[in-house]
């Protein structure tokens, strides 16, 4: 138990992580490069051709895993967010805006690959179901947390509201998953029930490696812009100057 | 209660309010957030009584007819408790085929629904070619089948 604490402890103090986020993030990237790699060469050339969609339905070995990462790098940011506020934890706040313009980015792909996806599919590049307004919603509460953070003097001010920002803005994150279940959207439901999925398992390895990818992506480049983050947070300490050598 | 104490509570407080609010005006909103109705549901009245709105079901087999020489075509949706008869001149979509989920935007005159838009609803399921998913072994469990991939929230 103690040395759980401890663990947690250390982690938590600025320099101990700038340390130890240097050869985490570079196991991360490693990791991520192999999987992305191995689940696009599955997605896209060992993968058979869907039985109505045809090639077209690949798209998804982009769309599902940037959707998913939307959705899992906003409930990171909330969490941060709520460590932050309760518990003062400078590196949380550091986490939570390096977390932002991922996400942002990871909604974007989305929106973007489901809309080109659903020109030929559907017949409409762009519909306002439940599904696709709460996702685009989603991704001016991002924009809305980038913005509000830095537009304060002072760097505390600014992560405080943008943690309130994000707490209440998780809210979206429960629709945009379930919407497809509490509404009639045109969007589809979900492929997975539980444990099982309604895609064909030749179909649906390279897209659970390439959700795996995505997920030590994302974890490597947190770590990487959350060095910077706790620099830019702690520029009048003792050992930001030993670490940056000025 | 310590300072941090407080503020979890605060922290919690806040976040009990946000989504009973959001609950709630999700609640009220509900028939709103709706993208189309089925077809029991339009004969149970729940379509607006003048202008445009959108309607999905499942294209029933052998309801499409073409006219000759036009683009015009008619089909009917189902729900397999009610059909209803559209009629649409244009493009239709790649997908559109007998036992798909279409969602039509347009309005009723005279019993008939007249779209002037097609789309295709895309269901959850993902197999190679050869197998036939829109072919099950009997004809209930089709029905739920293809009721599951139409219905999404039909459950509330």
């Amino acid at each position: 138990m103690t040395a759980i604490r401890l663990f947690f402890h250390r982690l938590a103090s600025p320099p101990h992580f700038y340390e130890l986020s240097k050869p985490w993030g570079r196991a991360f990237a490693w990791i991520a490069l192999v999987l992305i790699l191995v689940g696009l060469y599955g997605g896209l050339w060992l993968a058979p051709r869907d039985f109505q969609q045809g090639n077209g339905y690949r798209i998804m070995y982009v769309h599902v895993p940037s959707a998913w990462m939307s959705l899992f790098v906003f409930m990171v940011m909330a969490a941060s967010a709520f460590v932050g506020l309760v518990w003062r934890m400078r590196l949380a706040y550091a986490v939570a805006a390096a977390s932002a313009p991922l996400g942002a980015a990871f909604t974007a792909v989305a929106l973007v690959t489901g809309s080109l996806w659903g020109k030929p599919m559907w017949g409409t590049y762009w519909v306002w179901d439940a599904r696709l307004t709460s996702e685009l919603i989603l991704f001016f509460l991002y924009l809305g947390f980038i913005t509000l953070n830095r537009s304060f003097e002072d760097q505390q001010t600014g992560d405080r509201a943008a943690a309130i920002l994000a707490l209440v803005g998780a809210i979206d994150v429960p629709i945009v998953h379930y919407s497809v279940d509490w509404w009639q959207t045109l969007h589809q439901g979900s492929s997975f029930k539980g444990l099982t999925s309604e895609i064909a398992p030749s179909m649906l390895w390279p897209l659970l490696v390439m959700m795996a990818g995505f997920m030590f992506y994302y974890g490597w480049l947190v770590l990487w812009r959350a060095r910077s983050e706790i620099l830019l947070r702690e520029a009048d300490r003792e050992w930001t100057r030993k670490v940056v050598g000025s | 209660m310590t300072r941090r104490h407080q503020r979890l509570v605060m922290v919690l407080l806040m976040l009990g309010c946000v989504a009973l609010a959001v609950g709630f005006a999700l609640r009220a909103f509900n028939g709103d957030l709706l993208y189309y109705i089925t077809p029991t549901q339009l004969y149970d009245g729940r379509a607006p009584a003048h202008g445009q709105f959108r309607l999905g079901g499942i294209v029933e087999k052998g309801s499409v007819r073409r006219l000759p020489g036009s683009m015009t075509v008619n089909f009917t949706l189902t729900d397999y408790h009610h059909a209803v008869p559209v009629v649409y001149t244009g493009i239709l979509p790649d997908l559109f085929r007998v036992g798909q989920g279409i969602v039509v935007r347009g309005r009723m005159v005279n019993g008939i629904f007249e779209a002037t838009q097609v789309l295709a609803k895309h269901g959850a399921k993902y197999m190679p070619p050869g197998i036939h998913p829109l072919k099950p072994s009997s004809g209930q469990e089709k029905m739920l089948a293809l009721k599951r991939d139409l219905a999404g929230g039909a459950r509330s």
